[in-house]
């Protein structure tokens, strides 16, 4: 057996391959749409943009960089965030059907949206903010109310307790909603969409605090990889080779349901990316979270700039909720994924 | 030398006594068995000793309380190989084997090891230094010795219930711990790979500054192997001392409430 045979982490024309296959799925995506620019043209003023010089052809860059690129970039950012959090949860969990929204956050987060829509709560100054603004406070209260719960209920955080309560807020939060949604008489139908998900009024705001969140966030689950390899093999395990378990669970929990409760605040409930991207992540790399973190990056980010451009496209001129989209493609190749893993044994 | 010691230790579950004021030691080189009919607080007393289960009373590795020690320091000195894991993504072999080194890293994002140098528990050669090299060669080693080299990129979740049960043996080996716990590590295995684990547990306790310590329901494995036996019964130890003493007929009598020695005389003669 050979040294090598214990690498855990990617080789470097690896991360190239990853880095070249998110340039094209961007290139794709700020390309294709209602109107059709050339992938020349559209990566020739996208890089203008991030090179921070003018325009080279202003019909294109009003397209292109004013209203698809940001569109794309939260796309991405999205979509890795929620991916992400799905893998860290699958992992700490050790339950393939978990991700982001377990923990009941993201269902508070909705909440805050639509008492802020019910209630036309609005930032002076800043148009749509309100329900960014209001959805990402209830995904912290709601943090805060679920964690104190577990802890009262059961101090070592177990799997089960965590998953059990995720459940119940959800449900209680729902009912609420429904309330809400009922007498919210011609506002329904913004609810509506907007718990169906949508990235279509994202700007460059919403790209620059999904990066920030990402970073943060999302950098501390990265420093977690090892630790979730131990939860992945077996709570009592990770316990028993000397990992701080609580505090893990503690760290990750707080983390995915912070990244998640901002993803719903900028564009909604989007669905399945979470739970699906890891499962189809690890069938290519692995469950080895050295290797199956980094990657469910880019895959996250992948799937859902292409879904976005598939809602955008498919029924062109009339746009798809996103979150429809993620679901319908994401169950196919789940159940694909799946039965090929089956077969596989994996 | 005396390796670990339990003062006192008391387990409570609401108003039950799981575990009552139980004290005994390990020393160095010594295989100890807890026996005893069930419920009578045996896993539950590892599992405290083992940080799973809150516990009062005192646990002394080496006169430090592991009560005040990380995670990771306690994983330094005591290993554990459960009853039963159950596997649910693919990792590889060498993948779980490879877990058993995460107490001994040290670098930037590796937290709660007690700090740098040499000062821990002297597990590491006195430097604390814990080179990739060097893990690389414990896991490798761990995974030869328990002949497991064939499946070592293998799944876990194409192994059957004995491999993946040495699949775990070779993590706490390749974990490199000062003292074993085993939780009745063969209960739902065949008699070859019984014989197998009992026997590699042997051959490790045999190196320089090790014990074990194992909850097992197989009298005739604890005299065989045991070097003492702690006889317990609802929640206290009855009897402790060389095998052939702890499990007397009449200790065995008292606890199983039937003449142990004649049922297993009578199993034997069947043969």
């Amino acid at each position: 057996m050979a040294g090598s045979a214990f690498r855990e982490s990617f080789r470097p024309w690896v991360w190239a391959a990853f880095a070249v296959a998110t340039a094209a799925a961007i290139v794709l995506c700020v390309s294709l749409g209602s109107v059709r620019v050339p992938f020349v043209d559209a990566t020739r003023e996208v890089w203008l943009a991030l090179t921070g010089r003018p325009a080279g052809d202003a019909k294109v860059w009003s397209i292109v960089v004013s209203v698809r690129f940001p569109r794309v970039l939260v796309a991405g950012l999205m979509g890795a965030a929620l991916s992400v959090c799905g893998c860290a949860m699958q992992g700490l969990l050790k339950n393939p059907l978990a991700d982001g929204t377990t923990l009941g956050v993201s269902s508070g987060a909705g909440l805050g949206a639509i008492v802020a829509i019910v209630f036309g709560v609005q930032v002076p100054g800043l148009p749509l903010a309100g329900t960014t603004i209001m959805a990402a406070a209830f995904a912290f209260l709601s943090l805060l109310v679920i964690l104190t719960l577990a802890y009262r209920l059961d101090r070592s955080l177990s799997s089960n307790t965590i998953i059990l309560l995720g459940v119940i807020y959800s449900m209680f939060v729902a009912s609420i909603s429904s309330i809400l949604v009922t007498f919210a008489g011609d506002k329904a139908r913004t609810i509506l969409f907007w718990t169906m998900g949508s990235l279509a009024s994202t700007n460059y705001g919403n790209a620059a605090l999904l990066a920030v969140a990402l970073l943060a966030f999302g950098g501390v689950l990265l420093t977690k990889r090892r630790e979730l390899n131990a939860f992945a093999v077996g709570e009592d395990n990770a316990l028993h080779i000397g990992v701080d378990v609580k505090r893990t669970k503690l760290v990750v929990l707080i983390c995915v349901s912070a990244l998640t409760g901002i993803c719903v605040s900028v564009g909604g409930t989007i669905g399945f990316v979470g739970l699906v991207t890891p499962h189809m992540v690890r069938f290519l790399v692995g469950p080895n979270h050295l290797r199956l973190m980094p990657a469910v990056i880019f895959g996250g980010a992948i799937f859902l700039m292409l879904c976005d451009l598939a809602a955008r496209t498919l029924l062109s001129p009339r746009e798809l909720p996103i979150g429809v989209v993620t679901s319908l493609i994401g169950a196919i190749l789940f159940v694909n994924i799946f039965t090929a893993a089956r077969r596989k044994g994996k | 030398m005396t390796m670990l010691e339990a003062r006192d230790v008391t387990v409570r579950y609401g108003d039950l006594t799981l575990v009552d004021g139980v004290s005994f030691t390990v020393a160095e080189g010594e295989w100890v068995m807890v026996c005893g009919p069930n419920g009578a607080g045996k896993s539950t007393l590892v599992n405290a000793i083992a940080q799973g289960a809150p516990y009062t009373g005192d646990v002394l590795f080496e006169g430090e309380p592991l009560r005040r020690m990380k995670p990771p320091q306690v994983a330094r000195r005591i290993g554990v190989l459960a009853q039963s894991n159950a596997a649910l993504y693919a990792f590889t072999v060498a993948e779980v084997v490879r877990l058993g080194r995460y107490a001994h890293r040290e670098g930037f994002f590796a937290r709660g090891g007690g700090g740098r140098g040499g000062r821990d528990d002297g597990c590491d050669g006195g430097s604390g230094r814990n080179p990739a090299g060097r893990d690389d060669e414990l896991v490798r080693e761990a995974i030869e010795r328990t002949g497991l080299a064939p499946f070592a990129q293998q799944s876990v979740l194409t192994l059957s219930g004995g491999e993946l049960q040495r699949a775990f043996l070779a993590q706490v080996f390749a974990q490199d711990p000062r003292m074993l716990i085993l939780d009745e590590p063969t209960n739902h295995l065949d008699l070859v790979y019984q014989k197998r684990t009992f026997e590699l547990v042997r051959e490790w306790l045999r190196r320089p500054g090790k014990a074990v310590l194992s909850v097992t329901h197989d009298l005739s494995l604890a005299r065989a192997y045991g070097s003492r036996v702690l006889l317990m019964d609802r929640a206290r130890i009855v009897s402790a001392g060389a095998p052939s003493e702890a499990l007397s007929p009449a200790n065995l009598e008292a606890v199983y409430g039937m003449d142990v020695h004649a049922w297993m005389r009578d199993l034997l003669e069947k043969w």
